[in-house]
Order: C-alpha cells, then structure tokens, then sequence
C-alpha cells in the first residue's frame, strides 16, 4: 500500500468510497438570489446546543436582518429575521428531524425589499479575539457544511488546548452538492476575511484550505487570490467520499488522527466549513446575523437545478416551485447531501442554517429499486469502505442478534459518524448504517 | 392528489452490485472452464456437470422451501457449488456418485448452517470430501484426455448403476491404444515416479486429471477476468499461489530430482482451480484484507505440505477445507486499526 501511493497525485484518508458525483449539474451554475417565500418558519433549535430564546411576540414588525431571537448560554446561538414582515405565529414546525418543534414564523410583507436594514459597523482591526468570538456568536453563525455546530464555541478550546492549525474544508464530498465550490470561487474575499479572523481568535499559526480535486478550478482560483503575506494555503485532496469528514480532512491534509473520544482540538487543529468562513468574512464588518446561506438545489427531478442564496426559513415547497420540481417522478427529498443526508416527509419542512442541499431523486431511480436484501456473504467489501476501519460486516451481524452492548464494547460502534459507506457497498444491500443508528441509540436509552 | 413522496434512511444512494449479480459473473467465469473439461474429456464431463449442477440446485430448492425464507436457488450461489463440484470430479466417475456428493455438499455443507453467508466451509468442497472418503477408488480413477470418440461414447463408468461397483475403465483405456497412457495424473507421476510432465502440457490442460482442474492458463485467466471486475478478492489467490511456490522453493532447491519445481505445484492438480475459485469463496474465507493474505498463504503451504510429505497425491481440498475452519480466528486476529486508537502509554493510562 505504501508503495501505491507514490503513485497517488494528492493526499487522502485510509478506505471510503467513490460514489458517482453528479456535480456537472451545478457546478458551473453561479448562485443566485430567489425571491422571498410569502412565509418563513424559523426553527428556535437549528444548531447543536440550547434553543434559542424569542425576542419578538406575535403581530410585531420586524425588519430584514433584525435579532428576533437570543442565544442561551454559550453554547447557542440567535437568530435573526431573514426579511421585512410580520410575526405571524411563535409555533410548531415540521423539521426533517420528526418531531415538531418550536419556531417563529414570519409572514413575509409584499415587495419586501432584498437590502438588510439592520447593520452595525465594525472596526475588525481593532478586535480582541474575545471580541471576535463574542461577535461570531452574535452573528448567529453555525458550520454551514451540514453539522450546524455554534462556530465561536471551537474558537475557544478547552483549557489547555492550543489551536496551531486551522483546517478550512472545501472537500465538498457529497454527491451532488456544489454550494462550496461556489463559495470559494465567488466569495473568496470574503471566506478569505473569514480565515483572517479565525486565525485571530484562535491564535493560530496557520491556515490550510483542503479542497478535493475534482474542483481544481478553485484550488487554483484561491491560490491566485491568496495574499502572499498570509499564513494561509490551498491544498487539493483526493476526491473521495467521505473526504469532507472532519477527522478524514484532518488526515489527508496533516497526517495525524484525532485521538478516539476526542476532539480536533486535542491535536491542536480546529476545522470551518468554507460557507461558515464565508458568511463570517462578509457578515462581522457590519455587524450583522445569518439570515440567509447557499444551497444547492439539484437531483433528477428538478427541472433547473443550481446554486441558490436562500432565505433560512424558506418552505421546501417553495424552493423547489422555483426550480421546477418534477411532481410527478419525486421519490425522495433530501436535506443536505445523499449520502448523509435525511429525507423529508413534507415539503412544509424549511431550510434551516444546516442545509447545504435539497437533493430531489427519482421515484423510478434504478439505484434505489433493486434493494432485494441477502444475507452477510462476508465479502469485505464493507471494511475496505469504513473509514474509521470498523468491521461492519461483523457489527451488522450482531445488531441482528441483538448484541447492541457488545457492539459498542468490542467493536467500537461508537466510532461510527454514519457516512454510509458500507451500506452504499453491501451487495447484500443490508442497511448496516440503518443498524448502527439504531443499536446506538438503544444503547443511549439504556444508560440514561 | 400528487402522490406522496418517499423517506428512506441515509445512504440514498447505493452502489450498483448485488449478491446475485457477484455470483452469476462467477458462474460466467466458469464456464469457459466448463467448455474446456468438456471439450478435453467429452460427453461424460458433460453429463457430470449437469448432473452436479442439477442435483445441487434441486438440494438447495428443496432445503430452502422448507425453511421460512423461500427459495434461494435465484442467489446463484448454489449453480457455482454444483458447476465447482463438477469440476473436480474425475471425467469418468460414476454420475450417481456425483448426485451424492452434490446433495451433501449442499445439505450437509450449506443448508444445515442456514443457507448462504452461514457456511463454514466452502459446499462443494465439502461434497467432494465425503465422496473421497466414501468412494476412494471412484475418485482416483483417471481416464486419458483427448481420448478418441469422446463426444459419441461416454466413459464406461459414468452410467454405473447405484450402488454397484462401477466398471473397470482400464479395459477400455486399452482399446483406445494410446501409446504414452499410464494411467497417472502428473501429480501422481511426479510423486512416485520423480517425472515432470512439460510445463506446457500441464499449464495449457493437456494432461489427466479431474475433469476442470487441468487447465491452469485458463483458470487464471477466468479468474483474473472476475477479480479485474471486482468480484473476487484477489489478495486470496495470489497468496494461495505464493504460499505454494515458495513453500516448494527451497525443497526443490535442496534436491530438485525428488522435489517438483514450483511452476510444476502452481500448474498442477487442483492449486489454480482451489486457489482462484475455492479458496477466494467469501462467505467461508476471512473477512478482513490482512485476514486474506495469511489464509492464502496457510492454504498454498498446507497444499504442497500435503503433497510432498503427505499420503494423498493432491492436498488443495484438505488444504481449503482446514483454511476454512480457521478462517474466523484469523479473521479475529487480523481485525483492523481503528482510526484515532492511541497507544497507550503508562502515562495516559493515568485515570
């Protein structure tokens, strides 16, 4: 294996797997704005940590990027209006999670103007990084690459850590999606301010965007743009899903692991999505919130797929009226990206800061027909996907006998972040991440 | 009313392979192995294939009904057992031999652990071990290849009754007048005798010996064929090959007239059919990469062990068969490293 990689043009992680892209469909389509939905439902718990608290009642007028809801506690963040109108309603939503939960619903008032009217200026030179964090987190910023984690809370490790390395991910590894590699061809001055003000906060040495190399166009487009006097580079890594993990990035680009139970932080590396740096860059010199974030609306039954700037809190149903959704051939609906990604049982469910697509498939889609389950014939090919090196093969087996504990005992189900590498494998088609999901969190209601 | 839209769980997407698809390319590969056992030995390779196909395919039907999960025959997996078991047999032994040894193999080697994915050991191999045990002198009979008239008259032994001692084939082995017969399989020869037929003659099949096992070129070329698409873990057979050839190396080195050279033990006997298409079977090998090396290399050096110093001519089947039975607890050896597992040092064991 050593010897094979002399042979390999870019960096890359052990296994994972190579899935048909799909990324021609709107990778050279430039983002666009989409007009407001005439209602937005805006989810009090878009991102990981306490809900955010409402700052509006029912019938109040808010203006586009106005505070309308406040952060509890460190590890939240606010929210902020994504247009002019009126709060219609404080109630449940449908989410893609399943249960319904809290949200503030605006209704959108006619011909609302596109402008933000709500700025505060900054001064970003004169920042402390206390500053910085406590305006990141002001700014209502979250990973805008799928896992919608507080972004000022990794700006500060915990105590006795030092962040040397910030690792900015624009592998973009999922099918379909192309909302990153706008980004870094579009906005790179502003994701370039964002890595800025990272480094800043973090007191980090140094910067490393990690871009697959199916996207060299921005590789080379980031390197032009680069200032020289900056500890910042751009790296290309081997197109290979998942390359957009986290820990696989963190391998690729510097050949260390994060240790098991741990954090990036532990290794002294801390890891931003290219979109959150992005909106960072643009949105802390005015001082204003994420009202609004790219995605990337695409799959075989939309008529017009592409880049959009869309409003958070806009129905689905409205985003894809405005692409052309195939009614008639829809099969699933995914949020974010089809390997990760969950499917929505309504259309009614809105875009929240952690989706970065809506991927709309084919009812008739051949992949998904044949599904006839066999039995585990032990092929392997399931351990040479895994990319944490796990033995799903065995896994599966005793999450059919029930052995949930042992699972996580012996054969560290833990360590399973639900990339879908082996089911997408399994010639057996058994829906061995299905499995993990579930022994994991029987295992959590067990020891609660 | 549009009609409502789907939920699935993640992934969406799956690769387009499937069990039954892996298994009806192995039968493709086989079958350029089938033409040529049929064409080197006649209308009797022909019946026996048939018939241990056929009996293996209705064992499997019948066991699988009677469970609750349906008729498994569609899998395929059941036609390479039967089509393998074949293969192995002696052109010439009796065909309702060949039903006995396709029903246990299946049974007693397949259905009784639960069918496909619960075998410990690979069916067919199975099969034809008890057979061996049962019908010794059935089973090393060997009719020349290339025999005269053999597309219009079957081997006097194929159609024995049940139960009967099957003709003696060494009268009309006589009446065909081949100069150069002796009734030996290279292996045979090569072990008693110390004579190497040419490496030619025993690479391209032109040899005696079971009725699919002769051809080595063209097994590896079946099997190179299957693991290029990706249906076979290559690491299986290449090390089965490699654990032969440098277990014969340094015996051959130390005396080369009574040890066979080693392109002689990759070429002969069952190695390239038990390594290509028997050992690499995935439900019964290890499951893990580095599982497969040491597998393939216990089974090639098992294999010459046998054959140098053992009492049987051949080994591949014992050789497979003990491979398989060990093949969980290298597969519980070899489990791989997992991402992020730190060593632990007396230090960080610290609570």
């Amino acid at each position: 294996m050593a010897l094979l990689s002399i042979f390999k043009r870019h960096p890359t992680f052990d296994h994972g797997i190579y899935p048909v892209e799909h990324k021609d469909l709107t990778a050279d389509k430039p983002i666009r704005r989409l007009p407001f939905a005439p209602e937005l439902v805006i989810p009090l718990a878009q991102h990981r940590g306490a809900p955010a608290v409402p700052l509006v009642k029912v019938g109040q007028e808010v203006v586009r990027g106005e505070p309308i809801a406040r952060a509890e506690g460190f590890m939240s963040v606010p929210m902020h209006a994504p247009a002019t109108g009126v709060i219609s309603a404080i109630a449940l939503a449908p989410t893609a999670d399943g249960p319904k939960t809290p949200a503030i619903v605006l209704k959108v008032y006619h011909a609302a103007s596109q402008e933000v009217l709500y700025d505060l200026e900054r001064d970003l030179g004169a920042m402390t990084p206390e500053e910085i964090v406590a305006a990141v987190q002001d700014a209502g910023l979250v990973g805008l690459g799928g896992a919608a984690f507080p972004s000022h809370v990794k700006m500060k490790p915990p105590a006795g850590k030092v962040i040397e390395t910030v690792v900015v991910n624009g592998c973009e590894c999922e099918p379909y999606l192309t909302c990153d590699h706008r980004i870094m061809l579009e906005q790179s001055e502003a994701l370039i301010r964002g890595i800025t003000l990272v480094l800043k906060a973090t007191g980090a040495k140094r910067a490393i965007i990690g871009v697959e190399d199916n996207k060299l166009d921005a590789v080379a487009h980031l390197r032009a743009v680069l200032p020289k006097d900056l500890p910042i580079t751009a790296e290309a890594v081997e197109t290979k899903y998942p390359q957009g993990a986290e820990k696989m990035l963190i391998k690729s680009l510097l050949r260390k692991e994060v240790p098991i139970g741990g954090l990036p932080a532990d290794i002294g590396v801390a890891v931003y999505n290219v979109g959150t740096l992005a909106q960072m860059g643009d949105l802390l010199p005015k001082g204003r919130g994420l009202i609004e974030r790219v995605v990337t609306v695409s799959g075989p039954a939309v008529a017009n797929p592409g880049n959009f700037m869309v409003p958070i809190g806009t129905p689905l149903r409205f985003l894809l009226g405005q692409v052309g959704l195939a009614a008639d051939r829809v099969g699933e609906v995914i949020l974010g990206g089809p390997m990760m990604g969950m499917a929505v049982a309504s259309l009614d469910v809105p875009v929240t800061k952690a989706v970065s697509g809506v991927v709309a498939l084919e009812r008739e889609d051949p992949d998904l027909a044949r599904r006839k389950v066999y039995p585990c014939i032990k092929c392997g090919e399931c351990l040479k996907a895994c990319p944490i090196s796990l033995n799903p093969s065995m896994l599966g087996e005793l999450a059919l006998a029930r052995q949930y504990e042992q699972m996580a005992g012996e054969f560290n189900l833990n360590q399973c972040f639900e990339c879908g590498c082996c089911a997408y494998v399994c010639p057996s088609n058994i829906p061995l991440t299905q499995y993990f999901r579930i022994a994991k969190s029987i295992n959590r209601d067990q020891h609660k | 009313m549009p009609r409502p839209i789907e939920i699935r769980t993640s992934p969406h997407l799956k690769r387009a392979i499937s069990v039954d698809r892996i298994m009806r390319n192995v039968v493709f590969a086989l079958l350029p192995i089938c033409a040529f056992a049929v064409f080197q030995f006649g209308l009797s390779a022909l019946l026996l294939l048939l018939t241990t196909t056929g009996v293996a395919i209705a064992t499997e039907w019948f066991f699988s009904r009677m469970s609750e999960r349906g008729s498994t025959v569609s899998d395929w997996s059941v036609v390479i057992t039967g089509i393998l078991l074949g293969l192995t047999l002696p052109p010439g032994f009796p065909l309702w031999m060949a039903a006995v040894a396709a029903f246990v193999g299946v049974a007693l080697g397949k259905a009784f652990f639960g069918g496909l994915g619960y075998n410990v050991m690979n069916p067919a191999l199975v099969g034809r071990a008890f057979v061996q045990a049962a019908f010794p002198v059935a089973i090393t009979t060997w009719t020349p290849a290339f025999a005269p008239g053999r597309f219009v008259e079957l081997i006097p032994s194929t159609l024995t009754m049940p139960f009967m001692r099957p003709e003696p084939v060494a009268d009309w082995v006589a009446g065909l007048n081949l100069d150069a017969w002796t009734g030996a399989t290279p292996l045979a020869l090569q072990k008693f005798q110390h004579i190497e037929v040419p490496l030619l003659d025993n690479a391209l099949g032109l040899v005696a010996g079971s009725s699919g096992e002769t051809a080595s070129l063209l097994i590896l070329a079946c099997g190179l064929w299957l693991a290029f698409r990706r249906m076979l873990d290559w690491r299986i057979p290449l090390s089965v090959m490699a654990g032969a050839a440098l277990t014969a190396l340094p015996f051959w080195l130390m005396d080369g007239n009574l040890y066979p050279t080693p392109w002689f033990v990759l070429c002969s006997g069952g190695l390239m059919l038990g390594a290509w298409f028997m050992a690499s079977d995935m439900v019964a090998s290890p499951v893990t990469a580095r599982g497969a090396v040491i597998y393939g290399v216990f089974i090639g050096s098992l294999t010459v062990f046998i054959r140098l110093f053992g009492g049987l001519v051949e080994g591949i089947m014992y050789a497979i068969l003990l491979g398989n039975a060990v093949g969980p607890l290298i597969s519980s050896w070899t489990q791989p490293r997992i991402y992020g597992v730190v060593k632990k040092t007396r230090e960080s064991s610290q609570p």
